[in-house]
């Protein structure tokens, strides 16, 4: 049986997190992915390239524009009947929508599930990724969202599935969108990142949080994360937050910097193939997942560290 | 206007779990517990809420083992005015939960629903939304700023790349973010008025609710161990490390 995967779009450009939810559906069966939004042609054509997409689905309607959940459950609930399995990127976008749609359905969702171990049977975290739990469900129809990290992106191109339009749900009205405020930034995003550079309460204002980290995320071509604790403290914002209630990475390289590394940080970065961590307190606990630590002053260490990559 | 929050019994966040020996579960026998940091969150914007004349009553529910009372004793000491508890020793998936908060909405009747966005137990993020769905109510997850009105509820999310505002009808569900607000600090003589405030006891079977669980837990397993790192003594041994060893820059 095929897998529907719900697409995250801005009705112009594929998210790159789909990618992920499109490989890791391939291990249940023929992917067929759902474009839902306004005028999102462009979007169907990106995604009818990616490897491993079978067929995609295009719904276009103008309530479909902003992707709330009360507008694209009931399509996901009228297109279920052909799918075991509907799936997203537990990214904000399928966390969000992903439960609705599973509560219309009266099935389970496994979230952020890491591993796909058969068609009923996941691996997923749980108490911020100090256990993992091994579930298996009764059979039924199954909501999941993927773990990004967990999953290599599928490629962009290469696929030649089909495009077939599917009729539009009617307006729901139950919610309006007002707004959207990004944080603009010229650096990769932060989870799709090769290399990442994080700060901690240690930088002690947003000024040096800036003005010491700026220049190694330059110089690695890195993308700019915070600890809650830095986030909190107004020195970054929320969006840069990794961590269990922030975002899940896992790039070649995260440099922790004075960052302690409590259980909920850790959570959000111990797949990081590499983790070199910076701080003065040889106590740390982010010492312990560290690869390479150094017990230094991070005002002088992070400077040097610049220096010694020009040269 | 009426609220009702959803609080839950949850290992305290300090408390790094361990698996048990066999891998049948954690093993939390003897661990502090807490009211979910989230669903503190939630209360107290209800609190909030209520203090700006904008709620006129708060209800707090809880479900599962006797224990959860004391939850709701916190609930109230912050200020909430009654408390529901569902009595049950089973375990609860989101949909479960989801299911009994409907049967409690279809009686209590509010115009709000505020839910933490995730229990950091089971870590799920699903609960709010399937409530939303059941009563067919908009929401709004992960919210950071809540603005209510007569008929409508504004509210701005956290969303990957920055902030997103949307407008709900009411009756809305709302899930909390860590940034909505700094939940107050519980003071004795509170807690004291919250033992004279009434808590409602239910079964399960009072709402009518299939709790039966659609997914088995096969197993549990620790962590993949990262191999023990090293302290280098200086930059340069760092930056030869990463260059020559790890091969990362």
């Amino acid at each position: 049986m095929s897998v529907l995967i719900i697409a995250e779009h801005d009705n112009q450009k594929l998210n790159p997190a789909t990618l992920h939810a499109v490989s890791a559906a391939q291990k249940l069966g023929e992917v067929h992915v759902l474009v839902a939004g306004k005028q999102a042609a462009a979007v169907a054509e990106e995604a009818k390239q990616v490897a491993g997409v079978a067929k995609v689905l295009l719904a276009e309607a103008e309530h479909y524009e902003h992707g709330l959940a009360e507008e694209i459950a009931p399509l996901v609930v009228q297109l279920a009947a052909a799918y075991d399995h509907i799936g997203a990127t537990a990214t904000a976008a399928g966390k969000n929508l992903l439960p609705r749609v599973a509560a219309l359905l009266d099935c389970a969702q496994v979230s952020d599930l890491t591993e796909v171990v058969d068609a009923n049977t996941f691996v997923r975290p749980v108490y911020a990724g100090n256990a993992f739990a091994t579930v298996k469900s009764n059979g039924g129809k199954l909501v999941l969202t993927f773990r990004a990290t967990a999953f290599e992106a599928a490629a962009a191109s290469g696929g030649n599935a089909t495009v077939e339009n599917v009729a539009a749900t009617s307006a729901q009205n139950l919610s309006r969108f007002v707004g959207r405020e990004l944080t603009q930034s010229d650096r990769p995003e932060l989870t799709q990142a090769r290399v990442i550079v994080s700060g901690g309460r240690a930088l002690a204002n947003a000024e040096q949080f800036n003005s010491v980290l700026t220049p190694l995320a330059d110089k690695l071509g890195a993308a700019i994360g915070a600890s809650r604790a830095a986030v909190d403290a107004g020195y970054a914002p929320n969006d840069y937050q990794v961590g269990q209630t922030g975002k899940v990475v896992a790039p070649e390289l995260y440099i922790a910097v004075g960052i302690s590394g409590a259980i909920q940080h850790i959570a959000g970065m111990q797949d990081s193939k590499v983790i070199v961590a910076i701080n003065k307190d040889p106590e740390a606990p982010i010492f312990n997942v560290a690869d390479y630590g150094l017990v230094a002053d991070l005002f002088t260490a992070v400077p040097e560290l610049v220096n010694a990559l020009n040269s | 206007m009426k609220a009702l929050v959803a609080v839950k019994r949850v290992v305290d966040f300090n408390v790094k779990v361990r698996v048990k020996a066999d891998g049948s579960d954690v093993d939390i026998g003897n661990v502090k517990m807490s009211m979910n940091p989230f669903d503190e969150i939630a209360v107290e914007e209800a609190v909030r809420l209520k203090e700006a004349g904008k709620l006129s009553e708060i209800v707090a529910v809880s479900f599962g083992v006797k224990q959860c009372e004391e939850t709701l004793r916190t609930a109230l000491a912050m200020g909430a005015d009654r408390a529901i508890h569902v009595e049950t020793d089973a375990k609860l998936e989101p949909l479960a939960v989801a299911k009994l908060l409907k049967a409690l909405a279809d009686k209590e009747q509010a115009q709000l629903y505020l839910l933490g966005k995730q229990a950091i137990d089971d870590d799920a993020n699903q609960t709010a939304q399937m409530l939303a769905a059941l009563i067919n109510a908009p929401q709004a997850t992960f919210a950071s700023k809540v603005e209510l009105g007569a008929d409508e509820v504004q509210v701005t999310r956290e969303i990957d790349g920055g902030l997103e505002t949307v407008a709900l009808k009411l009756p809305a569900v709302i899930s909390t973010d860590l940034r909505l607000n700094e939940p107050r600090y519980v003071k004795l003589p509170n807690i004291m008025q919250a033992k004279k405030k009434p808590l409602e006891k239910l079964s399960v079977a009072d709402l009518g609710v299939n709790i039966e669980p659609k997914l088995v837990q096969v197993s549990v397993a620790e962590p993949k161990a990262r191999s023990g790192g090293v302290k280098v003594a200086d930059v340069a041994e760092l930056v030869a490390k990463l260059k020559n060893e790890a091969k990362v820059i």
